[in-house]
């Protein structure tokens, strides 16, 4: 198995007819994703590609295709009413693409989660992707993914392919590949993906990317210290940043001393994670502490 | 988005928060009819307008201190306002180039009975607004959460409730209000509440809130932050951006979606993804060169974009050396080669130049590059990239 998406999940587009969300949707049936529809309102009838229907509301996608995943390309202004939308219609899982949601509509969205059978992934993020299922869920590029045992958790976007890449040239996969978002407040934190990479038996061994600003590393590296026993390899980005400016991801901010990568780097090494130094060894320090069964 | 402290305690005021009669002036014509609107005998506090801390600690290049002066006659005043007006400030914050006072505040010196500390923040970790109010008002509020983290009171604030009268009670409370001023109190932190939501602020404070000896609150100075991304929101607060606080090349870059920021070192970069752009930055560092910048060129740039970066980049007069590092996703690396070269084609490079790229279509890019005739070196990973770049620029020196 793996986490979060696999042959099972039926997945929809929200902003399906726009440029980028058709390009991907696009992208993401070539890999082998089941993409069972979209979502544009105003649209519904229509066909995406001339084989996936298009529908009105995320309701109707439900109940017509079974959806139970989807992924947002909706504009940052409605973006947040997207992923509201899907809380109403009961997706188990959204993935939010969108890069510029404000951060009010994100604290709303957030309250709105709790109790609901939704799990939010991002925003501002490139999406989850399981190879050995074929299925690829957002922006990332599929071709430099390889089936295997390494789960790989990140805020980052390129700087994961960085990391898969990584893995992929030892020779190795990955299990499934987890990009939470550079946002300041985002539906999963690294401590929740972490947890499920820690029950998922198809995952060996885990590779964690973190970035300067909050203490979502932090709150992940005390649980690990605590209840993983699989080994994990850390990095962050950002630790040479200057204090008060918003590194390009509006999470990655240092304030009043806080969300250092120094800390948080000692955080990692106090859980016993191992610490790549650059972002070059994310791999090779996973590999200092991990002997894959080949 | 920061704005002055005057147009933050105008904003204040239309949302009935108590804050001193104050009048802003941008030019020295207006000193004298600003000093007229005060009383003979009222004492006047000058305060330099610009986007950093430290303001009152400051000295000029004029060699003029303090950015802020409190003055006991209108002529003091007057002098003191000559002396700031136009003139380049330098504080711990601006750092050594300091900024130029484009602007003056000029407002009643308040009589403080016993000053406090009130901030309403989104907090990340809750992702809920955070009010922070403290019996320890006008010092730095960090020292306060160091060593007297007690004397710290936080609510949170339910996002689709709003802030609740209990909630408010509980600040005055704390803050150890009695009779009206915590009557005020309350009434003071509902409009703040109101202010801050409406206008989606991601940090407003006040530091010092002040009593006077009548036993009434007055926010004696105001600094707001605003969400970039909401900002296609609110055209009036838009509208209060001050382009001479910001880096030049900052703006530019903002015309054409890029991220950048300006820092000090010599070597210049240019990512795709902030993530990958911070680490190249990081890595830049571990073998021995400082970056000249930040610059996240997002994950779809066309060529007049990257064209937009190089220009940018060049115009920071200490770059000696530039670093393109793009995994190209589903940007593929023959359209960014094809970019590069047209851009340095355009731009005219003189400083060493080196490219990774990595990812979908890197076969095709590399042989553009290779093919291209141009003075570049290409390298295969990160490391390699950033090792090239920071010997080229020390042989080069």
């Amino acid at each position: 198995m793996s986490i979060l998406v696999n042959k099972n999940s039926r997945v929809i587009f929200q902003g399906i007819t726009g440029k980028a969300g058709g390009f991907h949707a696009s992208q993401c049936k070539a890999y082998g994703t089941n993409v069972v529809g979209g979502v544009t309102p105003g649209k519904g009838g229509e066909f995406f590609e001339n084989t996936v229907p298009v529908f009105d509301t995320v309701a109707e996608a439900v109940n017509k295709e079974g959806a139970n995943v989807s992924c947002i390309f909706v504009p940052p202004p409605f973006a947040a009413d997207s992923i509201l939308e899907c809380i109403d219609a009961g997706i188990e899982l959204v993935l939010c693409i969108t890069e510029g949601i404000p951060v009010r509509d994100m604290a709303e969205v957030k309250n709105a989660l709790i109790g609901s059978n939704t799990r939010l992934i991002g925003p501002n993020c490139p999406g989850v992707i399981t190879p050995g299922a074929l299925c690829k869920i957002g922006i990332m590029p599929g071709y430099i993914h390889r089936p295997g045992k390494i789960g790989i958790v990140s805020r980052s976007g390129t700087l994961t392919y960085e990391a898969v890449w990584q893995v992929t040239c030892e020779g190795l996969g990955q299990s499934t590949c987890v990009g939470i978002g550079g946002d300041p407040i985002n539906g999963s934190a690294h401590l929740d993906i972490i947890k499920l990479f820690n029950e998922d038996p198809e995952t060996e061994a885990i590779i964690m990317i973190g970035e300067i600003g909050g203490d979502n590393e932090e709150k992940a590296a005390a649980y690990i210290k605590d209840h993983v026993k699989k080994p994990v390899a850390a990095f962050i980005a950002g630790s040479t940043a200057p204090e008060g400016r918003r590194m390009g991801h509006a999470g990655a901010i240092v304030s009043g001393g806080k969300g250092t990568a120094e800390a948080k780097i000692a955080a990692f090494k106090a859980a016993g994670i191992a610490v790549a130094r650059t972002p070059s060894h994310m791999a090779k320090a996973l590999l200092d502490v991990y002997s894959p069964k080949k | 988005m920061n704005i002055h402290e005057y147009q933050a305690k105008e904003l204040f005021a239309s949302y009935g928060i108590p804050v001193p009669k104050g009048y802003a002036i941008n030019d020295r014509n207006g000193i004298e009819s600003a000093l007229a609107k005060f009383g003979d005998n009222e004492a006047i506090v000058v305060k330099s307008q610009i986007h950093a801390g430290g303001r009152g600690k400051g000295t000029f290049t004029t060699g003029y201190k303090g950015g802020v002066k409190v003055c006991k006659t209108k002529e003091d005043a007057k002098a003191a306002a000559e002396a700031m007006l136009g003139n380049i400030l330098v504080t711990h914050q601006t750092g050594a180039a300091g900024r130029k006072v484009n602007t003056l505040y000029f407002t009643e010196a308040s009589k403080i009975q016993k000053e406090y500390y009130l901030a309403i923040v989104m907090d990340r970790s809750s992702s809920k607004p955070v009010i922070i109010a403290s019996t320890e008002g006008g010092v730095d509020i960090e020292t306060v959460a160091e060593h007297t983290p007690e004397k710290l009171v936080k609510v949170f604030i339910n996002p689709s409730l709003g802030i609740r009268p209990h909630q408010a009670r509980q600040v005055a409370f704390a803050l150890g209000f009695k009779g009206d001023t915590q009557k005020q109190c309350i009434k003071l932190l509902t409009s703040l509440y109101k202010f801050f939501w409406e206008n989606d602020c991601s940090q407003v404070e006040i530091n010092p809130l002040i009593t006077t000896p009548e036993g009434n609150l007055v926010a004696l100075d105001a600094k707001v932050n605003f969400d970039d991304n909401a900002l296609y929101r609110h055209e009036k607060i838009v509208a209060l951006r001050d382009f001479n606080e910001e880096d030049s090349k900052e703006i530019e870059a903002s015309k054409f979606s890029l991220s950048y920021i300006a820092l000090d070192g010599n070597i210049a970069c240019m990512v795709n993804g902030a993530g990958l752009a911070m680490s190249t930055m990081d890595i830049i560092k571990q073998h021995g060169g400082e970056p000249a910048n930040f610059l996240d060129v997002g994950g779809g740039a066309t060529e007049a974009q990257v064209t937009a970066a190089f220009n940018i980049i060049l115009s920071d007069k200490n770059v000696k050396g530039i670093l393109v590092n793009i995994f190209g996703g589903i940007m593929k690396c023959d359209i960014i080669a094809n970019g590069v070269i047209a851009a340095a084609r355009n731009v005219k490079i003189s400083v060493p130049l080196v490219v990774r790229l990595e990812g979908t279509n890197v076969k095709e890019g590399k042989e553009l590059l290779s093919g291209s005739g141009l003075p570049l070196v290409t390298a295969d990973s990160l490391d390699d990239a950033a090792s090239k770049i920071v010997k080229l620029v020390k042989s080069a020196a």
